[in-house]
């Protein structure tokens, strides 16, 4: 009889607790951080709001930088889903200032999330550094902040954009964007094309392609098969193309820009005599 | 000038049979010229005129060892010595053998019936090497189609059959061997200690091999031919009652520290565990007999090793593995004309192989790859045969229909392959068929035979899913193909032998019309992996390639005792363009006069090659020059208190001739005098 009663104890106890567990999981579904698995870059506490910018990676590099923003309105209690941001980033070097290309701020899948992306030339350091300037709004009331941000060489050092004069004088920034954890098979390459108009402006360069050609400098620059030359797409204002990686290690993609008429405006063909482009991007898996 | 009209035309295009006719004809008017009875062979299926060689390998038939040209020699040199055989040389050890001047992936290669598949993506370890002379009894060799009853093959197949005890009332009984080789000091040292009762026997023995490297004929040292190996096997078995026997097989084998000196890299372990259960009935119900089920499983490790060469661009490790699980089952009838065989198996195969390279720059991350994708294999097949005295003749039918399903199991090796084949899917199905007819006749002194066959092949897992295999042999790196179609064969063939008393001679030819032949093409769009290579070279289906083989062989007995015998062969390989194949042998010959006495025995023997008129510079091949060695051996048997001594001792190449043959790696030179030296003694 006893050992009866304890077996019902003991079957009251799991469901109890399975139960339980049960609640917590809900309740943790329920308020489930859209932005755990991101980097907060910064927090900027205010009165009645808070301004979080995330990034996918640990630090802002130099490059292509994908970033979330969301900004709580601390009355509310809750994250603002029609802030109307917009925003501009500025290099303050010793002698001059000048902007990065940087996306629209858009939507995300989360209604108080929003995204979008800066390419940022260099790095800060002691005496130069970037800062972001967000235009908002806050409970019907317009707002500019401006806040000053790390930007720092990538940690792997690994060249993944170029700023470069094209045979047609024109200065352009080229970012590599995908993909992030590059595999051995056909990799989906993305990447973004801005040209500078002056300091300030830059605008997407629409139309050109980029020729695409990996190779394995520690392999007698072995090459791979089945790649894709970058071409653009007005979807996403991005070039889009196929990168084959046929085995782990460093890889140099070497490429190659050319406009609309076919003139290359960056770069150079890969031979048995010229190793290597003077426009690529740097990877290792 | 037309180019087209000066092309080599293949050796034979539909219409165009005269060739091959011809030689039948020369072949047919030696003979009947000549005399001969036919040669008798050992067969273990009931094959009137068989178109199958046996090389005793004997090691537990003691008296043997006074017919064998070197005791205690390699599996390889005893494989050497089938007339249909010739092996490929990267090395002093672990030569592929080329049955009908087909390779590996063509044969059907098996030990004592069982499936097993080397672990080297370079074929550094052809199955042949997982095995030692000290525990197999003979070498099973079958041309062609006649190898399909131990799998789907298009050469024919090799089957190593193990010795043991076989229930006799023996007691425990044992010996100790020993040898010696001068020219590269090996060392070879082995025992055998047996217990056999009509209900149970339990057989163990061990040979451990050592070797330095050897030295050519001109006394150049072939650096990186070291080798040391040993093998250990077990083998015991139960009779319940009369005709039925329990049988349980263990065989370990390793090498460590083997060099290829025709190779880029040497071998730092090449492990096998090979492991068999089987059930034997004499007798089941009605006219059925001698069944035989066996479930076995065996497991393969090989790892390729570049440090201690000098100067490599880049370190790299290379190691591979293969298990194989499988079984069969297979039964006799024998009622009225007919002779039956019937066999199910099936088998199971893992093959996986890794490539890591070691950057210069030690900043840099490890290159890897899978060289082998871990390619599951799965292939289940039945064999009939029926053979059918007619009052006449006798004719064979044989046929196998088999199913094998091959599955890319690693996803990194599985996206690998499709930076190639963007729509390749991981499973792959194919349906395998070969039959088989043999018409045999005896007439007075002599046999005929003739056949024709039709095989199927899927492809191996290099040639469909090898991801940069480099062969030093063209210098190319190598890429499978998932989308082959599989290798068929055509094959016809016919044999005559005549033998009389003191005289038997025999001739045979064999004719393969391969469709859709596997061979790496080059794609120059391809970049080559390995440094040094001098492009990429895709498996591919060609149109077909033919290969031709005729042998001749004749033994005379000049006084009792004394044999004159002597060989000649011949073979062509063509692909459909009338380009050579790449290692087909040039006309071979050989020649010996030996004694055999009660206590002594004695040979001198000449072999050699012509000059390889037709190789292939297509597939890496350069000329090789035509060459003839002179070997001797004597023996003497002694009698200690009942006890064997066997004592033989022999010198090989004795005008220390420098040369290579066509089936030497890279051109690599062979050994240059060597005189062995063998003891064995038996305790009974």
């Amino acid at each position: 009889m006893k050992t009866i009663k304890n077996i019902l104890f003991l079957l009251l106890a799991i469901m109890a607790v399975t139960s339980c567990s049960k609640d917590d999981t809900e309740i943790i579904e329920e308020t489930v951080d859209p932005m755990a698995t991101y980097n907060l870059i910064k927090a900027l506490d205010y009165t009645d709001h808070v301004i979080e910018i995330y990034s996918e990676k640990e630090a802002l590099t130099v490059g292509y930088n994908p970033m979330f923003i969301r900004i709580k309105d601390k009355i509310a209690g809750s994250y603002i889903s029609n802030p109307n941001l917009s925003w501009k980033p500025m290099m303050h070097m010793e002698t001059m200032m000048h902007s990065a290309p940087a996306s629209e701020i858009s939507g995300s899948a989360y209604p108080t999330v929003f995204s979008g992306y800066i390419i940022f030339q260099m790095p800060g350091n002691a005496t130069e550094y970037w800062d972001i300037t967000l235009n908002y709004t806050v409970a019907g009331v317009d707002m500019t902040k401006t806040v000053r941000i790390d930007v720092v060489m990538p940690s792997d050092g690994l060249k993944k954009s170029q700023v470069f004069m094209g045979s047609d004088d024109v200065r352009y920034i080229l970012a590599y964007v995908d993909p992030k954890m590059p595999q051995v098979t056909v990799n989906d390459f993305t990447a973004v094309l801005y040209k500078m108009e002056d300091m300030l402006t830059f605008s997407v360069v629409e139309n050109y392609k980029i020729a695409v050609d990996p190779r394995m400098p520690g392999m007698g620059n072995h090459s791979s098969p089945n790649n894709q030359d970058l071409t653009y797409m007005d979807a996403d204002k991005m070039y889009h193309g196929k990168l084959s990686l046929t085995m782990t290690g460093y890889w140099r993609i070497n490429l190659k820009l050319m406009n609309e008429a076919g003139d290359v405006l960056k770069g150079e063909d890969v031979t048995d005599t010229n190793t290597e482009s003077s426009l690529y991007f740097e990877l290792e898996l | 000038m037309n180019i087209a009209n000066n092309r080599p035309l293949p050796l034979w295009d539909p219409g165009k049979m005269s060739g091959v006719i011809l030689w039948v004809l020369v072949l047919c008017v030696f003979c009947s010229k000549s005399h001969a009875q036919e040669i008798s062979v050992d067969s273990l299926y009931i094959l009137p005129v068989d178109l199958n060689e046996v090389v005793i390998l004997g090691a537990k038939k003691r008296l043997t060892h006074q017919k064998q040209h070197k005791p205690l020699s390699s599996l390889d040199e005893y494989l050497e010595t089938a007339q249909k055989i010739n092996l490929i040389k990267r090395g002093a050890y672990a030569w592929e053998p080329s049955l009908n001047n087909m390779t590996s992936e063509r044969l059907a290669v098996t030990i004592d019936g069982m499936q097993i598949f080397g672990a080297c993506t370079d074929k550094m370890d052809p199955t042949t090497s997982y095995v030692d002379v000290s525990n197999l009894e003979e070498a099973q060799i079958q041309s062609g189609q006649q190898g399909a009853l131990f799998g789907n093959t298009i050469g024919g197949g090799i089957n190593m059959k193990l010795g043991h005890s076989r229930f006799k009332d023996k007691g425990w009984y044992g010996s100790v061997e020993n040898a010696y080789e001068s020219n590269n000091n090996l060392r070879i040292v082995g025992a055998e200690l047996n217990y056999s009762k009509p209900e149970f026997y339990i057989d163990g023995d061990i040979i451990y091999r050592k070797a330095d490297n050897y030295f050519a004929g001109d006394g150049e040292e072939v650096v990186f031919s070291q080798f040391e190996k040993y093998n250990i096997s077990l083998n015991s078995g139960i009779q319940f009652s009369e005709g039925k026997k329990l049988a349980t097989t263990l065989l370990f084998d390793q090498a460590n520290d083997v060099g290829y000196p025709a190779l880029p890299m040497d071998v730092s372990l090449a492990r096998a565990v090979i492991t068999s259960v089987s059930w034997q009935q004499d007798s089941i119900t009605g006219n059925f007999k001698d069944w035989e089920t066996k479930i076995y499983y065996n497991n393969i490790k090989h790892v390729m090793d570049d440090t201690k060469r000098p100067n490599v661009p880049i370190h790299m490790d290379m190691p591979g593995w293969s298990t194989t699980a499988g079984v069969y089952s297979q039964m006799e009838r024998i009622s009225g004309k007919h002779a039956l065989l019937f066999k199910i198996d099936g088998f199971y195969n893992r093959s996986l192989a890794e490539m890591t390279m070691y950057p210069n720059d030690p900043n840099e991350n490890e290159m890897f790859m899978l060289t082998w994708p871990d390619v599951r294999t799965t292939n289940t097949g039945i064999y009939l045969a029926d053979i059918i005295a007619l009052k006449s003749f006798t004719v064979a039918l044989s046929g196998r229909l088999g199913l094998q399903n091959t599955n890319v199991a690693d996803d990194f090796g599985f996206n690998s392959l499709k930076i190639f084949y963007p729509e390749m899917e991981r499973s792959n199905t194919r349906f395998l068929k070969s039959f088989s007819v043999t018409f045999s006749k005896d007439l007075n002194a002599f046999s005929m035979s003739l056949g024709a066959a039709y095989g199927e092949r899927a492809p191996s897992v290099s040639e469909g899913f090898g991801f940069y295999l480099f062969n030093s042999f063209d210098a190319h790196d190598y890429i499978g193909n998932p989308n082959l179609t599989n290798e068929q064969s055509l094959e016809t063939n016919a044999k005559v032998s005549y033998k009389k008393e003191k005289l038997s001679v025999s001739a045979e030819v064999n004719f393969f019309h391969i469709p859709n032949y596997i061979i790496g093409v080059l794609d120059s769009n391809l970049s080559p992996m390995t440094i040094g290579a001098a492009g990429v070279r895709v498996y591919t289906n060609l149109e077909y390639a033919q290969v031709f083989n005729s042998a001749m062989s004749a033994k005379y007995q000049l006084l009792k005792g004394i044999h004159w015998s002597a060989g000649l062969s011949w073979h062509r390989g063509t692909d459909n363009e009338g380009e050579n194949l790449p290692l087909i042998s040039p006309l071979t010959y050989n020649s010996s006069l030996s004694y055999t006495g009660k206590r002594t025995s004695a040979s001198i023997s000449v072999s050699g090659n012509g000059v390889q008129e037709n190789f292939s510079v297509r597939y890496g091949e350069d000329q090789t020059n035509a060459y003839t060695v002179v070997s001797a051996t004597l023996g003497r048997r002694l009698v200690i208190h009942k006890n064997d001594l066997y004592a033989k001792a022999g010198i090989e190449n004795i005008f220390d001739t420098s040369y290579s043959t066509f089936s030497d790696w890279n051109n690599i030179p062979r050994m240059g005098r060597n005189i062995f030296m063998s003891l064995s003694y038996s305790i009974n």
